[in-house]
């Protein structure tokens, strides 16, 4: 494959909410600061913004490089110059969600009225309240009709509720490797993870900011999270059952397998760049999520009001947001005459499949955003 | 067959009997389902002659692939799964276009399609074509033809059927012959077939409805 240009050297821009916003919960939340990048060019007409979700761990810092930093956003391989997301055609924006902790509004901030971080005075969150804040930034910027909404997992989901909220105000939407509703198996992944980083000494009741944080907590998370994001496939062609650092076999709880040895490290990396208490208001908002609102909306009517144009990919290993409930989006849509076009990608790689650099994902979303803009 | 013969015949069929008999079916405006609409070059056709609102259903990835690089709204899947999630009479046409001996509930599909559409289009291969009893009566193996180019070990077509076996089963089922036309597939180029059709047609195709 041929190198692909990047977006250069990005910077993440602020923009402050003054009023409180009313939540899901019952609760109202402000200020609020929205952490925000863009790339490419917004046209005269503003007709060609694309906006991009992140998922879990993401943050708004999607594609180029910071300043003095080797490693680029987390979706670089799909935005930028000719690739999936064209910044030569599209302007593209990613947002932190508020909950999280890479500079939007969530439990590490600074509550106003008491000077403090909220730590779990913090509101829960929803991923409708996230799309909320994220409405009131696009139609600061003066766009009335995004070009397109998309995102994997989480960002799948934001991508649906925008559809489902603002029929009005998008034109495609592209989910990838989501669901219309977290399934009982990923709540229960969510509340291991949660578990462990409220059952960690160090946790503190939420308040451990300025102290020593649930390090061990946030690592096991991140642990059980990253194995679901993986496949069989993949751990047996990357892992299989090959020893770290060694020739044989020490029979003793020290780190023995690669598998092993690359669980720990994606654990301890994470504690180095996420606050665990948005790790817990971020699962549980995914874990609210259902489009049918506790089956008090019929799947079939969800969609009704939708007038974009759906492209749903999904990946053939992932066994987290699975092709059937893939599937399940596309019917939904179908029974209301939807345009929609369904891509289920055969890749051995499981969840975070959406995240490599793959060449089918890229060639139909490019082709699909191409074939639908101007 | 490789990859790029295929390539080939599917560039070709724009100028094809079946295409031009199908195109000629169809009304300005029309919504229109292709089940098992292979590279999407059907709806394409059908977008730009007849400005159609269209969406297709295809199993193999490279296919679907295809159509969405064409700009067909296609969803990838296998037919056999049923058309339960569309709505009755959702569509002014569906279409097979020799698809229907490829699935492996034929008549389920039918009436399916039946249910969703107006009116249904079916093309499919002859069986019955004279070429094909011989090489069957001379040869003692599967035969094969310029419509059914297979082998027995790789063909797609596991529901052959005739030119009569096809009105059987519209009779049997009450389903209603609008139009059908034979003909004679010659490189692409198609003359149609009057007389005995079932032994003198290579194609069928047939306009149907509930």
């Amino acid at each position: 494959m041929t190198q692909k240009r990047s977006v250069g050297t990005v910077e993440t821009q602020y923009f402050k909410i003054d009023k409180d916003m009313k939540l899901e919960c019952g609760k109202k939340l402000g200020p609020i600061t929205l952490a925000y990048e863009t790339y490419g060019t917004l046209d005269k007409h503003k007709g060609n913004a694309v906006l991009i979700f992140h998922a879990l761990s993401g943050d708004a810092h999607a594609a180029g490089y910071h300043k003095g930093e080797d490693k680029p956003g987390w979706w670089d391989t799909s935005i930028g110059p000719e690739k999936a997301f064209d910044t030569d055609k599209y302007f593209v924006i990613c947002i932190n969600v508020i909950g999280g902790c890479k500079g939007s509004t969530g439990p590490a901030s600074i509550d106003p009225k008491t000077k403090k971080p909220y730590g779990i005075e913090f509101p829960i969150l929803t991923i409708k309240d996230m799309i909320a804040a994220q409405k009131i930034l696009i139609d600061h910027l003066g766009i009335k009709k995004l070009l397109a909404v998309s995102g994997g997992s989480m960002g799948g989901m934001q991508a649906l509720q925008w559809a489902v909220t603002y029929p009005e105000s998008i034109k495609l939407v592209i989910p990838i490797a989501t669901a219309v509703r977290q399934s009982a198996m990923n709540v229960a992944f969510h509340e291991v993870g949660r578990r462990a980083i409220i059952t960690d000494p160090n946790w503190s009741g939420g308040h451990y900011y300025g102290k020593k944080i649930p390090e061990h907590g946030l690592a096991v998370a991140r642990m059980v999270g990253h194995i679901t994001y993986l496949s069989d496939h993949s751990m047996r062609e990357k892992f299989g059952r090959n020893l770290q650092d060694k020739d044989k076999l020490d029979f003793s709880f020290e780190t023995e397998f690669q598998v092993e040895g690359y669980l720990r490290y994606q654990g301890d990396a994470f504690v180095k760049r996420f606050d665990a208490n948005s790790y817990l208001y971020i699962t549980k908002a995914i874990d609210y999520f259902d489009l049918t609102d506790n089956n008090t909306i019929p799947l079939e009517d969800v969609f009704a009001k939708s007038k974009a144009k759906f492209l749903v990919i999904s990946f053939g290993a992932d066994w987290l947001y699975t092709k059937e409930e893939s599937v399940e989006i596309v019917r939904a849509l179908q029974r209301n005459g939807i345009d929609v076009a369904y891509f289920n990608i055969e890749s051995n790689y499981g969840h975070d499949a959406f995240l490599l650099d793959d060449e089918v994902q890229t060639s139909i979303i490019k082709n699909f955003l191409e074939n639908n803009y101007g | 067959m490789d990859e790029e013969k295929i390539e080939r015949m599917d560039e070709q069929k724009k100028n094809r009997y079946d295409y031009k008999f199908i195109v000629n079916s169809i009304e300005q405006h029309a919504k229109v389902l292709d089940l098992g609409c292979g590279r999407g070059s059907l709806l394409k056709l059908l977008r730009e002659k007849r400005q159609i609102e269209g969406r297709g259903i295809e199993l193999v990835q490279g296919k679907v692939q295809k159509c969405i690089e064409n700009g067909v709204s296609v969803v990838h899947g296998d037919l056999d799964e049923g058309l339960k999630h569309y709505k009755d009479k959702s569509f002014d046409y569906v279409i097979f276009n020799e698809t229907i001996q490829v699935v492996k509930n034929s008549l389920l599909v039918l009436k399916e399609a039946l249910r969703v559409g107006k009116k249904v289009i079916v093309s499919f291969p002859n069986f019955g074509h004279w070429q094909i009893r011989f090489s069957y009566f001379f040869s003692g193996m599967m035969p094969k033809s310029r419509s059914l180019p297979y082998e027995w070990y790789n063909t797609p077509n596991i529901r052959l059927l005739t030119v009569k076996d096809f009105r059987d089963v519209c009779r049997k089922n009450h389903i209603r012959i609008i139009k059908e036309v034979n003909y004679m597939n010659l490189n692409g180029r198609g003359t149609s077939v009057a007389i005995f059709p079932n032994l003198f047609a290579s194609n069928s195709i047939f306009v149907v409805s509930k």
